[in-house]
This record gives structure tokens, C-alpha cells and sequence, in this order.
């Protein structure tokens, strides 16, 4: 008899074990979709369990799931060819970033993903073109505050954010996948040196650098909100691009070493072993990769499934803990405390 | 200097439904709806025969309906429409 | 959360959780011979809650969340928790519904078809429906008929009728007999009294109609009656949906359908009496 789970493990067991939801009473299906949508997540659950026994109004309400992503999944794949006919002119790499990423080079990553902003990564020369071109077709930008506007061209890693006009969705343009202030600096040029392309002038990052980014994106830029979407991200690519190199782990932490995040590689997959039991490969030579579990890990565990049933983030302090940390990595404390001074003055 | 070459959606792309005077058009590929006036859709309707440059689109077009004169120029402009709202590419 | 509540309107399920006591009590007092969800489980979950702990009971004022939800929505003091509860159950509604394509119009029916009545704010569709639901037609709904682009029949979703300002008094002159919610005074939409569906509304609201007219009423002119294009037809029902462009392909076929199936009739009138007269003549003609 499994304890009933009244945090995010619940879903988290639904994904990587679909069987394990035979016997869950209406009570459960509640919580358990509620939560799915909370995490972003509906649509790839949808797509795990299709097929299984369940109650009518539950397979109803996923195949809605199974039919919006599939609609996101279009939209996105035409956000990324507006962008290519925009900037087909500007002749420099352009690289898919996220979930985007995934539909367009159809991996199981993308499947039933929800899809929001287009993400893409150019050299930073080419940033000047890339935005006029961007403007020149028909976007425009989002935050008008000037001292936002500052902010982001100095120290984050990407434009501000620029919406279009008439399909009202937005674009973020990055040249690197960290900010500029960050204490760590991922080789950005490597990055786009090694990306592969799709043969339509678009590209997506390498598999090895897809997972890095993912797990940059997970534990060292944000606050964590969507991890758990963001761990099922590196299960899937880990598992795919396993198939293909059984040696992916070792290529993967050597390439989290050459970005300097050895430690963010090596807790997200810790992370996802442990959450989805993804099948990490130890190693012993050239290098040692471990993993074994630290002592943190339990306590970024339980921020990534501080989810309740009735879609609520939990555990408050645990979050506002994140949030510090996040800011922390992005920018110098002394720059930190001058950010949110500001904003709160505006606010 | 070669020839610019107007492509449509491909085969399928584009659904279909005419109302009165207005055509309400589904681009499958971006969600979109458009309501096009004649002669957009018949526009549409040749190019789905395959890419072509203007002179080869006005003499499908000629195979149909009676053309005047100012015909091709009323042409270029309406294709320039269709690339505008994305409907068309141009290459 | 606390207090909870579940209902089934029309096809939709919602479950309801609450900070507080008391607009639970209303929504269950009010929906009473409502059905609960298909299943046990709802299509969305709504939630009012507190921002703060201590705003459960000092100065109480409800916040809604839920599946969908609007960020910087003004919270509501708790005496119009009633209203908080309808108006996210309306979110959840326009942002998350995918199984029907939402027309922003009352529908009413007779014979197992459906008429659908579209227009703004204060053009009378509401007012309408419940007239001609007085006059024998069965209400299927005031604010939202659902098309299933599977079928092309319109589905009913007889939600608590909301009634503000004047039409408040009318409707408690014209049905006494109904049941209706507290008054609510001042809410940021004017004073608003929710008023339940007759009997024959709610049992009847598994039954699904097929669309045969589509009006475009008009308050305040002269009676006339006049059609209107398809491609008209076709452009305002597109802007009255709130889900057409989400439902992609599915929801172009099912309104290019509607449009191409059912006459669209636009209809000036001076007063109800009209108004009724003349959609009763259209129908005949038919």
C-alpha cells in the first residue's frame, strides 16, 4: 500500500511510472491534474498516460491536454518561422532554444510540452542586426522603462523582451544562456560553434549543450518555478541522446566543465535520477562522475515539488530562500541590493 | 538577375471556406484566419499549382478569367499583400 | 483549502475551494439541484483565498486563483464572495475552455433547436432569454452557448443569471418566484443580484440543440429586421468567442459551419415586447 503523496511526487511518479496511476480515486485524478496544470505539465501527461484505464471525464480532459499542446506545437514551429524569413538577411547562426527546440527537431522532449515565448541564441556581434531586423518585421519591445532597458542590455543575457504586433507573441534573443553578471560564464561562441542544423537555416544547440543549458537554466538562473517541468526536460533529451551515445553522461559533464557548471550538470541529474530515475552511467576514467546523492539535493527536492493539490506553490520559505539565491547568481550583492531598492521604490 | 519565385502554402495548408463576397481562409501552419476578397483566393488557388514568378502566375490566371492590361501590375500588387500577411513567401 | 464546493454546469465541471465559510454556503444554497461533476472531477478548480493569513478575518478580501488566472486581478471584500466565485468560474471559462468553441451569446430552445442570441454588453441578449424562457422556450444559458465542432450542436450552460442595476428590479417583478442570491451593492460592475435557472433549465441542460437561428439584437430603436452577410456574421462571432483562435482548425470548421447553416438576422427593437414578436416571427418563418 503506497502513502498517499500530497506534494508534487505525485505527478512526478505519474510521468516516470504512467502504470502507477491505475487506482487512483476521483480525489486523486483531482489533485493530480491540478497540479499537472500548475507545473505546466498537463500536456505531457496527457501524452504518457493516452491509452490508459481511466475515468471518462479524465481521458476528456487529457485529450484536451494532448490537443492544446499539439495547437502550441504549432504555433511555436511558426514563431520560429517567422523568425527565420525575419532574419534570413542578418547571415549569422540562429539558435532554437527550449521547448521550441525540441518540436523542431522532433525530440521526445517535445512532446506534449508546452511551448510559451520563442527563445533563440545569437553571437553577441550580431545582436545590433538581429534586433533591428526583429523591429524592422514586425516586433517591438515589451518593458519601456528605461531602467529596465538598461539593466538588461548591460548585465542580462539577452535583449529586452520584444513582442509582435499582430500575432502578439513574444521573442527572447540571447547570446549567451547566463547572464553577463553571473559569477559563472558559459563560452557562448562554443556554444554556437557546436550547434547542429536543421536544415532550414535554423539550428538547435548540440545534444550535450542542450542539457547544460537545461540544467543552467534550472539551478542558476531562475528561482526555481518550473522545475519540475525543466528536470523532466533532462530526463527525456538524457535518455534519448543516451541511446544514441552510451557514453553521454561522461560527454555531458565534460561539457558542463568546459561552462564552468560542473556543479549545476551534476545536481540536475543527480536531481533527475532521483525524482524520475533517469539511468545516470557512473564513471571512473578519464574522470570520476559519481551520483551518489548530497547533502542539498533533498532540499532542492523538496522546492521543485512544493506543489499541493490544489495547485498552490507550498513551503513559503524554502521559496523566498530561492529567490534570494537566484539574484545572488546573477548579479554582484552590492549591484543586487541597488536592482531592488530601485524596483521596490517603483513598485 | 533571376526571376523572384511567389510560393504558397503547401498542399493542404490552407482551408477553405467561402462566405459571400469575403473567402475566410484557415493558414494551418500559423493558426491564423484571414478574410480575403476576390481575387486573393484565386491567387491562391493557382500558386497551389506550384511556385512560380509573376508572368507564369498571370498566364494561369489567363487560362481562366479574361485579363485587361493592367492586370500584371494589379498582380504584383495583390501578391505583395499575400507576402505581407505571410500567406505567400517570396523568394 | 478549508471549504470546498463542486458543480457540473452543462458539460463543465468546477471545483471550488474557499478561505472562508460563506460563499461556499451561497454557491451550495444556490446550485442546490445542480449536478456535481462527471466522474468526481472537474474540468477546472477555482480558488478564493487570502492573500495574507490574517486578511481571512481582518477587513477579509478575496483574492481569485485557480487553473487559469489573471495576474493583478483586484481582490474583492468578502460579503462579494458570491460574485469572486462566478467571475473566476468565467476566467476559467474563457481562458482554459477547448472542447466547445464559446459563443458569447444566450441561447434558448424549442423543438430541439437552438436559438442564439450575440451581441455587447446592454444589447439584451440576457433580458432576452429569460423572456422567452417566461414564454415557454427553455433557457439554455445567458452569457456563453457552447459549439461542439464535432457535432454543430450547441451544447447548454445555465450558469446563476447575473442581473445588474435595473434589470435587478424587472426580473424580481417578472419572476417572483424565482430563487435568487444576496443583493450585491456596489461591486465594480454596478449592483448585481445572481438569479437561479428554472427547473426545466437545469434538468434539461445534458440535452443539446441544433443551432437554427442566430440573432443580432439591438436595444433602443425602432423595430427592424434585416440580414446580416456571412462574412459580417462570421467576423462578430469570431470577436464574441473568447476561445476561436485556441481551438485552431476545429474552430474555424465549426463556425464557418454555424455561419454557412443558419441565417443571421440582426434585429433593432424599442422594448421586449417587440423584441419578442419579432424573434417569434423569424422563427415561424423558418
Amino acid at each position: 500500500m503506497v502513502r498517499a503523496v500530497s506534494d508534487a511526487r505525485l505527478l512526478a511518479r505519474a510521468l516516470a511510472d504512467p502504470a502507477s496511476i491505475v487506482g487512483l480515486d476521483a480525489d486523486g485524478w483531482t489533485r493530480l491534474l491540478t497540479m499537472a496544470r500548475a507545473e505546466q505539465l498537463i500536456g505531457t501527461l496527457a501524452m504518457r498516460l493516452d491509452g490508459l484505464p481511466m475515468p471518462d471525464a479524465v481521458n476528456a480532459i487529457l485529450a484536451d491536454a494532448r490537443s492544446a499542446a499539439e495547437h502550441g506545437r504549432r504555433a511555436a514551429l511558426w514563431e520560429a518561422e517567422m523568425a527565420r524569413r525575419a532574419l534570413f538577411a542578418v547571415d549569422c547562426p540562429v539558435i532554437l532554444l527550449k521547448g521550441t527546440a525540441f518540436v523542431a527537431a522532433g525530440l521526445s522532449a517535445g512532446q506534449g510540452r508546452s511551448i510559451g515565448d520563442l527563445d533563440i541564441l545569437v553571437p553577441r556581434a550580431s545582436l545590433d542586426a538581429v534586433e533591428a531586423a526583429l523591429l524592422a518585421a514586425g516586433w517591438e519591445w515589451v518593458k519601456p522603462d528605461p531602467y529596465d532597458d538598461v539593466y538588461y542590455r548591460r548585465w542580462m543575457h539577452e535583449l529586452p523582451p520584444l513582442i509582435h504586433r499582430d500575432r502578439d507573441r513574444m521573442i527572447d534573443v540571447h547570446h549567451t544562456i547566463l547572464p553577463l553578471t553571473a559569477r559563472i560564464t558559459p563560452n557562448a561562441a562554443a556554444l554556437i560553434d557546436e550547434a547542429w542544423a536543421l536544415g532550414n537555416g535554423l539550428s538547435v544547440l548540440s545534444p550535450e549543450n542542450m542539457v547544460v543549458h537545461a540544467a543552467a537554466h534550472l539551478l542558476a538562473d531562475g528561482d526555481l518555478a518550473g522545475g519540475l517541468r525543466n528536470l523532466w526536460d533532462i530526463d527525456r533529451l538524457c535518455r534519448q541522446f543516451s541511446d544514441e551515445d552510451p557514453d553521454f553522461y561522461l560527454t555531458v559533464m565534460e561539457a558542463g566543465h568546459r561552462h564552468g557548471l560542473w556543479n549545476e550538470v551534476g545536481r540536475a541529474l543527480r536531481l533527475a535520477n532521483q525524482i524520475f530515475g533517469t539511468p545516470v552511467k557512473a564513471y571512473h576514467s578519464p574522470i570520476t562522475v559519481k551520483w551518489d546523492e548530497r547533502p542539498k539535493d533533498r532540499w532542492f527536492r523538496r522546492r521543485i515539488t512544493a506543489r499541493d493539490g490544489w495547485g498552490r506553490p507550498t513551503r513559503p520559505i524554502t521559496g523566498l530562500a530561492f529567490y534570494v539565491r537566484s539574484h545572488w547568481l546573477r548579479m554582484p550583492p552590492a549591484m543586487l541590493a541597488r536592482h531592488l531598492w530601485t524596483k521596490w521604490r517603483k513598485a | 538577375m533571376s526571376e523572384t519565385i511567389f510560393r504558397g502554402p503547401p498542399d493542404g495548408g490552407l482551408l477553405i471556406a467561402p462566405l459571400d463576397e469575403f473567402t475566410a481562409v484557415y493558414h494551418r501552419a500559423s493558426g491564423i484566419t484571414h478574410l480575403l476578397t476576390e481575387p486573393a483566393p484565386q491567387i491562391l488557388a493557382v500558386l497551389g499549382e506550384g511556385a512560380s514568378s509573376l508572368d507564369v502566375l498571370l498566364e494561369r490566371l489567363g487560362r481562366d478569367y479574361d485579363l485587361d492590361d493592367g492586370t500584371r501590375e494589379a498582380l504584383a500588387a495583390r501578391l505583395e499583400e499575400l507576402v505581407e500577411v505571410r500567406l505567400v513567401e517570396r523568394t | 483549502m478549508r471549504h470546498d464546493f463542486s458543480v457540473r454546469i452543462g458539460p463543465v465541471g468546477f471545483r471550488i475551494g474557499s478561505d472562508w465559510r460563506a460563499p461556499i454556503t451561497e454557491l451550495e444554497s444556490l446550485y442546490r439541484d445542480y449536478p456535481k461533476p462527471h466522474d468526481g472531477v472537474a474540468d477546472f478548480t477555482v480558488r478564493l483565498f487570502a492573500r495574507r493569513s490574517w486578511r481571512r478575518i481582518i477587513r477579509p478580501s478575496v483574492e481569485i486563483g485557480g487553473d487559469y488566472m489573471l495576474p493583478e486581478a483586484a481582490p474583492l471584500p468578502l460579503r462579494q464572495g458570491l460574485l469572486a466565485a462566478e467571475m473566476a468560474m468565467n476566467l476559467q471559462m474563457a481562458l482554459g475552455a477547448r472542447r466547445y468553441l464559446l459563443l458569447h451569446a444566450s441561447a434558448v430552445e424549442r423543438d430541439g433547436r437552438a436559438l442564439l442570441m450575440t451581441g455587447i454588453s446592454g444589447a439584451g441578449k440576457s433580458t432576452l432569454a429569460t423572456l422567452l424562457a417566461a414564454r415557454g422556450w427553455r433557457f439554455m444559458g445567458d452569457e456563453f452557448a457552447l459549439l461542439d465542432p464535432a457535432t454543430g450542436l450547441i451544447h447548454a450552460f445555465p450558469r446563476l443569471i447575473s442581473l445588474k442595476n435595473e434589470a435587478i428590479a424587472a426580473a424580481e417583478s417578472a419572476w417572483p418566484d424565482a430563487r435568487m442570491g444576496p443583493l450585491l451593492p456596489a461591486t465594480p460592475k454596478g449592483d448585481i443580484r445572481h438569479m437561479v435557472p428554472d427547473t426545466r433549465a437545469i434538468t434539461a441542460m445534458d440535452t443539446p440543440a441544433l443551432p437554427a437561428l442566430l440573432v443580432f439584437p439591438r436595444y433602443g430603436f425602432e423595430p427592424e429586421t434585416r440580414p446580416v452577410p456571412p462574412a459580417e456574421a462570421f467576423v462578430r462571432m469570431t470577436q464574441a468567442s473568447t476561445n476561436y483562435v485556441a481551438l485552431g482548425e476545429a474552430g474555424f470548421r465549426a463556425l464557418t459551419g454555424l455561419i454557412a447553416d443558419v441565417p443571421s438576422v440582426a434585429i433593432d427593437y424599442p422594448d421586449g415586447a417587440s423584441a419578442i414578436e419579432q424573434v417569434e416571427a423569424l422563427w415561424s418563418a423558418l
